[in-house]
């Protein structure tokens, strides 16, 4: 038996419940976890010779622009701080990418570490997800301030998150660390419950 | 709750961040040659002004970098934030509240 039919997702029991809680609809809102995308955790220069060899192998230069994401071909390369990086990619593909990077690191100061196994991602979707968050979460997410492109680090419920706005519907995803999954999604099950019920009105 | 604006992430609740207590305390240029009162100074004793202050903050929930902020005791405002971090120049720089 191979790693991969042992594997589990920290979220993968709880599959069913979140989709039994996710509604359609002009307030829908939708949960589900997006689990074993492959994370790679860049450290390098950001002007550097080897940051110019990583931006042409990539096909797109790293985002230096705090708390950006660019989406390099099948990938996503988040911002998480001014020499660091998360390159998020399908499952599987960790690998191929680590070699990509390290080829292009050469000698280079840097690191490339997968770190796949350390969070895993709940997406959170649909016209009621700005809500949601919005009852644990400091941060303006209103559109005028945070749209698709976005990313950022920082605390919702009391867990914290790196939170990455997919699309404008809006679409979020949250990776959040497997031992803190079960928590936040309970929490984003409750900030959730009043959107499958119709509006009270006074 | 401060409102403390990271050089990098921009302004976010005290909550993300991590204290680290007075800023440009430097390591003795020779600490084998200290007293022991000299070296317990060092290590313990810090300014307490009734006034501005500068500290050091990590963005612990955040960016994870250490910056100085200067804030005002009394009233809690605060008064500059800086990353020492080294940007290249024609490079976009980190917000300065």
């Amino acid at each position: 038996m191979t790693a991969d039919t042992q594997r589990r997702s920290p979220l993968g029991h709880l599959a069913d419940v979140l989709a039994a809680h996710s509604t359609g609809g002009e307030r829908g809102v939708r949960l589900r976890e997006v689990p074993f995308l492959a994370q790679l955790d860049l450290q390098l220069h950001p002007h550097g010779p080897a940051a110019e060899r990583i931006a042409t192998a990539l096909g797109s230069p790293l985002p230096t622009e705090p708390n950006t994401v660019t989406e390099p071909g099948s990938l996503q390369v988040v911002w998480l701080g001014p020499q660091e990086w998360l390159v998020l990619g399908p499952d599987g593909s960790g690998s191929a990418t680590a070699e990509l990077l390290r080829a292009a690191l050469t000698d280079e100061p840097g690191s490339v570490v997968d770190v796949s196994a350390n969070r895993t991602t709940l997406e959170l979707s649909g016209p009621a997800a700005r809500q949601v968050l919005e009852k644990g979460c400091s941060l303006d997410l209103h559109p005028r301030a945070f749209g698709p492109g976005r990313c950022a680090q920082t605390l919702l419920g009391k867990v914290q998150v790196i939170l990455h706005q997919v699309d404008a519907e809006p679409t979020y995803r949250l990776l959040v660390r497997g031992s803190f999954a079960q928590y936040l999604t309970d929490w984003l099950l409750d900030a959730m419950e009043e959107y499958r019920h119709p509006r009270l009105t006074p | 709750m401060l409102l403390i604006a990271c050089p990098w992430c921009g302004e976010r609740d005290e909550l993300e961040f991590h204290y680290g207590g007075q800023a440009h305390v430097a390591y003795p240029a020779d600490p084998e040659g200290l007293s022991d009162a000299e070296w317990g100074e060092y290590l313990f004793v810090r300014d307490n002004p009734k006034g501005p202050f500068a500290e050091r903050w990590s963005h612990a929930a955040g960016c994870r970098r250490w910056f100085n902020v200067v804030r005002h005791t009394v009233t809690h405002q605060i008064l500059a934030s800086q990353s020492n971090h080294p940007v290249a120049a024609g490079q976009p720089k980190p917000v300065i509240a």
